[in-house]
């Protein structure tokens, strides 16, 4: 049998931080008193947080031994569909912790911060061209909070216009943050249904649009890894009625320098520097998530905006319609210098190659592992593929089994029961950085554990062995809480 | 190019198994109409060493020490970073990695965050924390939001000497929900006037934050005692984590939900982002928190771990019903406060807050010396509002270009206040930094 690159090896247990070190160690170098001290009054002054005192040697072991324990990207292949977890340039970390551009305040002079304006007024340029959109904003700290940003727009449209709806489209096929998000801008979700082939029908949206409806809340491609093939018209239906056409740029990384979504109806969407333009997840965030609109929703941007006179970069707050702020600063700058050094180190030429190369990766997985798991829609995909454990069924081996089994062939697992529109879900996206060879041992490990699952599937509903830990108890986690020890 | 590693004889092969004869035939589902004809009008790729000029050249084109001396705090604060902390926070395993939805793989991450949100909980006082929002603006724009959920009334009443850009981030999120929000004017002193509460009924809740954006220590448990009479939630904000190491915490004070800004533990100012949402809430509220919770567990050979927690509060389970939208967070943000409050410890992040204390009374006492009004006489923490003579802007002028920034003005942000300054100064700051200021506003 070949090789995997899952093993065991010497991993070493830590304990709880506050069960290490001694009172009065200290793993900080404290500057020099050189100025009297002033007693605080002491009605006003405390005892001070219950920390433990640690050395920078007890630090520094703790929090080496704990990464240890974590499967990042530059572990291995980390198939997680809908995230992106394509490699993340070493440069770019270089880069973002430059002494002036990590160690700048935010409320500078215009004068004194050039170099972080000309950059993120270049970076807004450059997402304006790769979506075929007008404006930009990069405030937004994440996905999520570009959606969040991006609705409000919607809804500062219809309110500018005299006429508040009560209600967003979002397909079935959605990220749970759309209708969470359609939520807090006070409207209703009505879900709509993607048709047999796992894409939106113009019929059904024709069917639910009117004139008390704010929008469509659509992802392109979707997150069955297809292209809605119907955008052009579901657009006009939506424009139709008075409606905003949102995108959710979570998949992005299928169509760069091939689809431009502002030139096919959409009007306003938010991207993930976070996925499409390789800056690392840090274990959940921080992102970016910056929005992009088409003229007519311009006036609504986040302020402040950046403007340019002759090379001279400055904020301005001079847009009254504007639906405000969403975060006290900018923006998440250290994100938004990684993005924006990929893009550069990248060019035209190689994002669009990035694209295709997604798109190669995913429809050879698609072929690939067919016949060993059911795929729920046979048809050429984009960047992520959805199979199912439809199959296995038979062996009451699950995709929860399955994705744990991965773990000991030495892979991330694939993102899990989502979409919800296909049971037992198991989405691949492996991103366009994934070679050949590591690909077809993703392939090889996924076969070998359908093997096991008619042969041996005990392995499977035990796995992972080679963990830190074995499954652990998550209902127990969830009904007597512990949060902090 | 670097990242992508097919050769043209693996695409040829890749292509033989999808069976299609080139890769174009791979986006053939997309409508012609929708395809984009033209090439991305982007710039032409750099090599790595033409992007490290690139960005040196954008690098050096921003003012920051040590070759300015930046005395502007405003919820954005220069401490020293140890290297030890930078150095483990580029571990690639932290880095790397996703939202830790598997567990068995993440438990790095995992163990680092519920340790976080335990030292956060007790630098604040309270019993739970969370395991991060974006920054200290959107988690009092979610505190207040949780508060109408708990409740179920809709209005609530902040401080105007909560941050103004937070205040700002508050209104946009509350624009859309028509729950209303109530500003709080300030007395003479610098402290938050909560005498107007008497006359307001139906709050979910009141914020203040301390210390305020004057840089004045609140008396929070006064304003807590006004706010429960009220029959409202008592959210206390903060934009200066560091002053808990050496100020009463918000949960000894009385505060229900806690809410602010980490950045001064570890986290670069980076111009404003990316920073640390710190939220943290009386343990009846948990279920009604926004954003990731980590939690304890077993194993199945009942061995110690951690896992994502009471997700059913959050958007990927819940969808329209969950407490909020947020998903990705700041959680290597938050691993570097944790690494950062592992560093100074319980002896080291008081003696540290004492010094910031220390510095920033040492201006104030030679700024007033030098003929400057100190314009609030509350007690401060590391900063402070001077009132300058008329005709200092030009002053201030002439200071930036011996780099030097003299604070923030106020007057963009209380019009009331012209001629006012906003100063910190932090264990960054020399006597001799501090003394050289003194002198220039003097001459």
């Amino acid at each position: 049998m070949k090789e995997f690159a899952g093993a065991t090896g010497l991993i070493l247990n830590e304990p709880l931080l506050w069960e290490k070190g001694k009172k009065g160690r200290c793993g900080y170098s404290l500057p020099r008193q050189d100025v009297e001290s002033f007693p605080l009054d002491n009605e006003l002054a405390g005892e001070g947080p219950d920390f433990p005192d640690l050395s920078e040697v007890d630090v520094v072991r703790h929090y080496t031994r704990l990464s240890q324990w974590n499967f990042g990207v530059d572990t291995g292949m980390y198939s997680l569909g809908s995230c992106t977890m394509k490699y993340s340039p070493k440069t770019n970390e270089r880069q973002a912790g430059l002494s002036g551009l990590a160690g700048a305040h935010p409320l500078l002079p215009s004068d004194l911060s050039q170099g972080t304006l000309r950059m993120m007024y270049e970076l807004e340029q450059y997402l304006a061209e790769i979506t075929g959109m007008d404006a930009v904003t990069l405030q937004p700290a994440a996905g999520a909070h570009g959606e969040l940003t991006g609705m409000l727009i919607i809804h500062a449209y219809h309110k500018n216009r005299g006429a508040q709806r009560s209600m967003i489209l979002v397909p079935d096929t959605a990220h749970g943050t759309n209708p969470a998000t359609a939520t807090l801008c006070g409207y209703s979700s009505v879900e709509v249904k993607s048709n047999e082939n796992g894409i939106l029908s113009v019929e059904s949206v024709a069917d639910l649009m009117d004139e008390d409806t704010s929008g469509i809340m659509l992802t392109n491609p979707n997150t069955l890894g297809l292209f809605e093939e119907n955008i052009r018209e579901i657009s006009e239906i939506v424009h139709s009625k008075g409606g905003i056409v949102y995108c959710d740029g979570a998949n992005l990384n299928a169509v760069m320098g091939i689809v431009k979504m502002g030139k096919i109806g959409v009007d306003v969407m938010h991207l993930n520097l976070h996925k499409t333009f390789s800056t690392p997840h840090g274990g959940g965030g921080p992102g970016s998530g910056p929005v992009c609109v088409k003229k007519q929703l311009e006036q609504f941007l986040p302020v402040p905006r950046i403007v340019e006179d002759k090379g001279n970069y400055a904020f301005s707050d001079n847009y009254p319609e504007s639906i405000g702020k969403v975060q006290a600063f900018h923006g998440n700058i250290g994100v938004m210098i990684k993005a924006y050094s990929y893009i550069v180190s990248m060019g035209p030429k190689d994002l669009k190659m990035a694209s295709r190369l997604a798109v190669l990766n995913a429809n050879y997985i698609k072929e690939s592992l067919k016949d060993t798991l059911h795929l729920a829609y046979d048809r050429p995909c984009m960047h992520e593929c959805v199979f199912s454990d439809e199959k296995q069924r038979d062996d009451h081996v699950t995709t929860f089994d399955m994705a744990k089994r991965l773990m000991d062939y030495g892979f991330h697992p694939p993102t899990v029961y989502f979409p919800l529109v296909v049971h037992g879900a198991i989405m691949i996206e492996p991103t366009e950085t994934e070679s050949k060879e590591d690909i077809d041992k993703f392939i090889e490990a996924f076969k070998a554990i359908a093997n096991e699952a008619k042969e041996a599937p005990d392995l499977l509903h035990n796995a992972p062995g080679k963990s830190k830990v074995r499954r652990l108890d998550e209902v127990s986690a969830a009904r007597k809480p512990c949060l902090t020890g | 190019m670097r990242f992508l590693p097919h050769t043209s004889e693996d695409i040829k092969s890749m292509l033989q198994v999808v069976g299609a004869d080139n890769i174009d035939d791979l986006f053939s589902t997309i409508p012609d109409d929708c395809l984009s004809k033209d090439d991305l009008a982007l710039p032409d790729a750099l090599t790595e060493w033409e992007l490290d000029s690139h960005m040196s050249a954008l690098s050096d084109a921003m003012a920051v020490s040590p070759d300015y001396k930046v005395f502007m705090g405003a919820g954005s604060y220069e401490h020293y970073i140890p290297a030890s902390v930078s150095f483990l926070l580029g571990r690639s395993e932290f880095v790397t990695s996703y939202t830790p939805y598997q567990p068995e793989v993440s438990q790095g991450t995992l163990q680092a965050i519920y340790e976080y949100q335990t030292l956060a909980a007790r630098l604040l006082g309270m019993e739970v924390a969370t395991a991060s929002h974006y920054d200290g603006a959107t988690a009092l724009a979610e505190s207040l939001l949780m508060a109408v959920r708990i409740t179920r009334k809709k209005r609530v009443a902040v401080s105007s000497l909560i941050h103004p850009l937070y205040r700002k981030v508050v209104r946009t999120y509350f624009e859309p929900t028509g729950y209303q929000v109530i500003e709080l004017p300030y007395l003479k002193n610098g402290l938050t006037d909560l005498a107007g509460l008497v006359e307001l009924n139906d709050l979910a809740a009141v914020a203040v934050q301390s210390p305020n954006f004057f840089g004045c220590i609140e008396n929070l448990k006064e304003a807590g005692e006004k706010v429960h009479n009220k029959d409202a939630l008592f959210i206390t904000c903060f934009t200066e984590a560091l002053s808990y190491g050496l100020l009463k915490n918000p949960g000894s004070q009385g505060a229900d939900i806690v809410c602010g800004e980490g950045q001064s533990m570890g986290i670069p100012r980076s111009f404003g982002g990316p920073a640390l949402g710190m939220l943290a809430s009386r343990k009846k509220y948990m279920r009604s928190l926004p954003g990731r919770l980590v939690g304890q567990t077993k194993d199945l050979d009942g061995k110690r771990g951690f896992v994502l927690t009471l997700a059913t509060r959050e958007q990927h389970i819940r969808r329209e019903k969950a407490t909020s939208n947020i998903c990705t967070n700041n959680s290597l943000c938050a691993l570097a406060a944790a690494i950062y409050m592992a560093s100074v410890g319980g002896t080291g992040i008081k003696k540290l807050a004492e010094l910031n204390h220390d510095k920033a009374e040492y201006l104030k006492q030679e700024l007033k010396k030098a003929g400057s009004k100190i314009s609030f006489e509350s007690p401060t923490f590391n900063e402070f509002v001077v009132e300058f003579p008329e005709g200092f802007d030009s002053v201030y002028d002439r200071l930036l270009k011996k780099k030097i920034v003299a604070g923030l003005p106020l007057t963009e942000y209380y019009p009331e206040l012209t001629g006012h300054y906003l100063l910190c100064a932090t264990e960054t700051m020399s006597k001799n930094d501090m003394d050289a200021l003194v002198r220039e506003v003097k001459s």
